[in-house]
Order: C-alpha cells, then structure tokens, then sequence
C-alpha cells in the first residue's frame, strides 16, 4: 500500500531534520518518493511527523496478571500513546524464562497487529538468581535482552558468570541495579519525606553501590549492559564515567522520575509508590540534565498497570508502578520544552536513541526504515482523567494534570493503527 | 499537594491524623480542652454527657491493650456508645480489604472511627474515604504519627512547666521506628519549644531527622545536659539484637537513663515514658519510679486529652 502524508512538520532526530514536508510509505517502508497516486492520503497540516515512540520498559502483564490488564488493552494503549516498539521486561507469571512462552507473546503481540514487542528475556530461571536460561534458545525465540526485571541477583558470583556467558553470543544485558539488602523492607528514598511519613526507607546508595559491582563486572567481562531506571544524581556520575572510560554500557530513566521527587509522595499518595522509588529533587534534577547531555540515553515509560485494589492501600502496602505509555510523549515533550530542547533532541530519547539500544532499524524517518510513524499535535492538551486511557491501569501519579501533546495518528509497518477520535 | 486532610472547609479539626500540619491554635485549643476533663476524671461520677447518642467504633488493625483501653474510658467519660473492633484477628485475615471494612462499619452509623494500623498512612486512605459527618482519630499507624500520645505529652509538659517558650526537651532512643517521638517533636516545634534534641545511635537515626527541628547527639551525656524534660521510647524487643543494636545491655550502658545520666539535666526535669516501659532496657527502676518521673499522671492525662479530641471532631 502506497501512503502519503502531506504536509507535515517532519522531525527526524536521526539525522536532525526539521521542516515542513511530506513523507511516502510503500511497501511498509519509508521511501523517498513515488510517481503514482497514493491509495491514502493524510493531512498533516499542523501537526508534527516524527518516528514512532520505541519504549524501551512497558509491562503488558501477560502472561499471569490478566486481571490487571491485556494485552489487547496495553497494545491499544501503546499505539494510542504514539509507542510504535516496545520492549516488556520478564517479570510477568511465569517469568519470561522458556522459549514457548516468549514465542506464545510474540505470536499474540503479532497477531493484534499493534506495536512492535520485543521481548527481553529472564537472565535467570524464574528470575531467582541460581540458575542461567537458556538464552541462546530465548534469542531465537524473539528475545532482544537478558534481564532481572526488578529482582535483583545477590550472588554475585551468578551475576558474574551470566553476564560472561550472555557475552559469549554477544546478547545485551539489561540490570536495574539496586542492592537487595539495602533496599529490603524500604518504600520510599530514604530522605528528609520518608523520615516525615514514617515510611521505610530505601539509600541512595542501595542503586549506587549495585551499580558500582555491576561496573566492574563489565570491565571483567565486556558485556554490552544496559541500565534501567537510574533514580539517583550518583548513578547518572558513574554511568558518565564508564562511558567516558568507554566501557560498552547504556541507560535509562523512567519518565516519572524526571519530573518527579520525594515531595510528590504528599500525604502518602500510593500513586507516587514506584520502583524504584522517587528520590530527592538534587537527583531529580541530575537525571533530568544527564537524559538532555546523552548521559542517559533514553527515557522510558516503565508502564506497569496496577487494578485499582492494590492502589487503594496504605503507601507501603500498595502495589508499585504507574501506568505510562499514553503519557510517554507528553512527559518527554514537557520535559525537553523545561530545557529548551529542540524538538528532534528532545523525541531523540525515546526514538532514534532507544532504537540504538535495541538494536532495531526503525526509530527515524529516511528512505528504506520501517514506516513506524507518529502524527502528533505539539501543543493540543488533554487532561489525564481515567476515561482518557486506554490502558486498563488508570494509575498514576497524573491524574489530573493538563499535558501538551496529542497523538492523532499512529503508524507501524505503514498501516494505520490509531487515530484519534 | 492536597489541602490538608485534616481540616474542614472553616479550617477546624475533621480528624486528627498527625500533628504535623495542625496550627498552634488548634494544639492549644486541644490542651485547654483538656484541662477541665483532666478534673472530671477526679470526679466521683466521671461522665460528661457531650457525646451522648454518638458511636465511637475502635478499629485496631494491629493489637494493642492500653490504647484502646484508654480511648475506650475517654469516650465512655463522654457517654459516648464504644464499639471495639479487633480487626486484626476478624475480617483482615478473611481477605477483607481495609476500605471495605471501614465501608461496612460506616453502613452501622459510626462518628468516630479510632484506628490503629501497622501501616504508616492508613488512617489518611480511611479519612479520604469516610462520610462528611464521620471523624478520623489516628491511634498510631507505622512509625508514622501517634497524635494523642503526642498530645498527652505536651498537655504533661505543660502541667509541669508551664511555659513552652524557654523549654530543652530531650528525645532518647529508638527514633527511627517511633511514631511517638514523630508526633512529639511536630508539638514541640509548632509550640515554640527552642531546643529539642534527640538522643540514640546512628542505627536508630532516620535520615534527614535534622530536617524536623532537632539537634541530634549521640552521646546522651552531652544530650542530656540541661534539660527540663526527657523523653525515653520504648525499644522493642525484636531490635534490640540485629543489625541495629548488638544487645539490650549495650544499649542500656550507652542510652539506658540512670540516676547518675540523670543528674546531668536540670535539677527539676521531669522524666516521661509512653509506655510500656523495658526496665534496665531504655530505664533504670529507680529513675522510672523516683520523684522525676511523671509517667504515671501521663496516662492519667491521656484520657482528658483523648476526651478532648473526641469531643472536638465530633462538635465540627
């Protein structure tokens, strides 16, 4: 099928273009133009036409938790939210830890023919940290990364050999790094709130001392390591410096974590519980500037739907996680217009750069990349209310924010699979 | 941030949840109260008829005797109806959420809902939740809050000392698990008290206590020195070996309050406890029973004070 969309203002942070243009579609593809008319043409006057958002956390909670949201309904989500690519991180029940159930995603995910997913796969057996999988089987099965989701290994010495052996095949590993011990009973950053509230505390340095063997491990063994989530300034400094040192690592902040600190939490609101937990504004703030200076390399949704139940609880009691992939775009574009970001280095975060991380083609806009695209208006607000999202969680702590930024059309493979109203 | 939960649309108390975020006037406006409860007490009938008709209903999440107990004799000295509700034991452990349960309760006509929960923050989930006429008191949730005990507290240092304004009140112990000491130092520092000083090892230090208005020291001798009123906290007995503390005797050496520690502070400094002490843990029998302790009048006090705040939310 033959696509055009006319008249658009094209952002490719790519290769950092900007202007008023049209883009073609053939064939799935983006293609530099074609003769013939178009079967579809849709106006883009007014709006901006940029790649498709790639979301490098979302949990779809299949398989085991359909109570708290499908597949149908977090896919719907996605695309509503302008997420062309996902990739949905192993801690779902069972843990993505066999072939036949990455395969089984896959197949589902295909068959919905919404976003992309990529599944990254359990770097243990049943996430517990004794045993490797069978990560040669689970690659071949679809997977694009090993991971301990939010369980993290204390013996180091598996921690050690699983990433040995995941670079052995050249497979990416992807760490939150949080010292268990440290962080065990806590719920909120151990600072100056928690110590008000009364609620158990999780250090800084629960992150940065995990963050530190991890560091070493991957000067031992070469492992090509990502890590998810960075909630604190001392975090942001050490991936600065490995990277300096030109250590093969790679990061990422959960978009509320940008925007969010320990004060949110106000009279404990359960919709601030997150994992990890929001630190002070000082981390705040480094977080904010190291995702602009490409220190973190991408921002992320880490979209974890929550029924309204395990909300509806004492902060320390609820369950954490916020729902985020229809606010991703919202949030990265309030988040860059705070730093007076152009818009290409602004949507490079959550495109062209997260594309980098996963290793995919799509996540730009030029002559022979998949035609994952989004048509978004830049300044049209909506209100984050239940009833705007698609996504079963209705939790977060946005609820009743006005954010700019609407997505009117989404893309995947040059097939339209959203538009607004 | 939201308004303040705890106040109603005229800026008067709702529901007591924390003393943090309570105005000085309202603190005072419930001490005074108290004053003349603390008569009624003494009274050969001791019954007020100001909550008559009204229902009280205790809802302990997690077990307690003396809390209950005395919330119980304050809202029967107020001739309210009391409802006690071990919850703990009852629909908790049969799945109930803690939301439907105070639904349930609600549906049987309470006012008062006293709750105490093991959770810091429950009782603000349950005030969010309740009818307009319903009234919140919190009982002590996590280490969070224990207002009427912080209450009680500064209703006993104000008996003894009168004026708040020229006060060194010292905080010894476990701070970090204290809900106690949390209320407490909000009341001081919102009464004008200039000094306030909390005393423990760094293991039972919260982070960032400095934060709240205190003076941290960890050697209580220098903490002690000239103050007019020490506050001991209770070390429970799952931490005093671990990794916070090596043993209840260590402690007691380093932070125990002895006769002789004792001397440092004022001539005339009163000694107070919430209860239930640990002899020889956190204090010495004959300091617990000499002439600076005031533990006793405390409870004593606690019940005008709990009769105070119940006659208060239920007349907003």
């Amino acid at each position: 099928m033959k696509l055009l969309i006319k008249g658009g203002r094209v952002v490719d942070p790519a290769s950092g273009r900007d202007e008023v243009g049209d883009v073609f579609v053939s064939e799935g593809r983006v293609v530099g133009s074609f003769k013939d008319k178009p079967e579809k043409t849709i106006d883009a006057k007014g709006l901006v036409v940029a790649p498709g958002l790639i979301d490098l956390s979302a949990r779809l909670r299949e398989p085991g938790y359909e109570y708290k949201a499908t597949l149908e309904s977090e896919m719907d989500a996605a695309v509503a939210g302008g997420v062309t690519s996902l990739a949905c991180p192993p801690d779902t029940e069972p843990p993505l830890d066999e072939p036949g159930l990455v395969d089984m995603l896959r197949r589902r995910a295909k068959a919905l023919s919404r976003a992309r997913v990529y599944p990254v796969g359990a770097l243990t057996v049943k996430l517990a940290g004794e045993r490797l999988t069978e990560m040669s089987e689970l690659a071949e099965a679809g997977c694009v990364a090993f991971s301990q989701a939010n369980v993290p290994i204390t013996d180091t010495q598996v921690l050690w050999r699983a990433m040995q052996y995941a670079a052995t095949f050249g497979f990416p590993v992807w760490l939150r790094a949080e010292d268990r011990w440290l962080a065990r009973d806590g719920v909120a950053h151990d600072g100056e709130v928690a110590t008000r509230l009364g609620l158990p505390g999780i250090p800084p340095f629960a992150e940065s001392i995990a963050i530190a063997s991890a560091l070493l491990l991957v000067r031992a063994t070469g492992t090509r390591t990502h890590f998810c989530r960075l909630s604190t300034a001392a975090a942001v400094e050490m991936i600065r410096a490995a990277k300096k040192e030109g250590l093969p690592v790679s990061c990422d902040v959960g978009i509320h974590h940008v925007h969010l600190s320990e004060l949110d939490l106000g009279y404990n609101d359960s919709q601030c519980r997150l994992e990890p937990p929001l630190r002070s504004q000082r981390d705040r703030d480094a977080l904010a500037a190291g995702l602009a200076d490409g220190t973190i390399d991408c921002a992320v949704s880490d979209h974890t739907p929550v029924d309204e139940d395990q909300k509806q609880m004492p902060f320390a009691e609820a369950e954490p996680g916020a729902t985020g992939l229809e606010l991703l775009l919202p949030l990265v574009l309030k988040w860059g217009a705070a730093r007076k970001l152009s818009l290409a280095k602004t949507l490079a975060r959550v495109t062209s750069d997260a594309a980098r991380v996963l290793g995919v083609t799509s996540g730009r806009i030029e002559a022979g990349a998949p035609a994952d695209l989004v048509l978004f208006d830049p300044q049209q607000s909506w209100r984050v209310e239940p009833a705007a999202l698609r996504s079963q969680g209705k939790n977060t702590p946005f609820l009743g924010y006005e954010l700019a930024g609407r997505v009117r059309t989404t893309i995947v493979a040059g097939n339209v699979v959203y538009e607004y109203r | 941030m939201a308004a303040n939960p705890q106040l109603n649309a005229n800026g008067e108390l709702q529901h007591l949840l924390s003393i943090e975020g309570l105005p000085r006037d309202i603190l005072l406006q419930i001490l005074d109260t108290a004053e003349p409860f603390a008569g009624v007490t003494e009274r050969e009938v001791k019954k007020v008829p100001l909550m008559r008709g009204k229902s009280v209903f205790n809802l302990f999440f997690e077990a307690s005797t003396r809390t209950r107990t005395t919330f119980e004799i304050a809202a029967k000295r107020l001739s309210a109806d009391v409802i006690n509700l071990n919850v703990a034991v009852s629909s908790q452990s049969k799945g109930e959420s803690l939301l439907d349960t105070v639904a349930n309760l609600s549906a049987m006509q309470a006012d008062v809902f006293v709750v105490r929960h093991a959770s810091s923050g429950a009782p603000y989930l349950i005030a969010r939740h309740v009818k307009p006429h319903e009234h919140v008191i919190n009982a002590g949730d996590g280490r969070h809050a224990h207002p009427t005990q912080g209450l009680l507290d500064l209703y006993t240092i104000r008996h003894y000392k009168k004026d708040f304004g020229r006060l060194t009140v010292a905080v010894v112990g476990d701070v970090l698990h204290s809900r106690v000491a949390r209320s407490l130092i909000h009341g001081l520092t919102t009464l004008g008290v200039p000094e306030v000083r909390v005393i423990g090892p760094q293991t039972l230090m919260p982070a960032g206590v400095e934060a709240l208005g205190v003076r941290v020291f960890h050697d209580m001798r220098a903490g002690l020195k000239d103050c007019d009123v020490v506050v001991m906290l209770r070390l429970q007995n799952e931490r005093m070996n671990g990794p916070l503390l090596p043993s209840a005797q260590e402690f007691f050496k380093n932070y125990g309050l002895t006769a002789e520690k004792l001397a440092l502070a004022k001539a005339d400094a009163i000694v107070m406890h919430p209860g239930p002490m640990n002899r020889g843990v956190e204090i010495d029998s004959p300091v617990a029973d000499g002439p600076h302790s005031v533990i006793l009048p405390q409870v004593t006090f606690g019940i005008a004070v709990r009769m105070a705040v119940m006659s208060i939310v239920a007349g907003n």
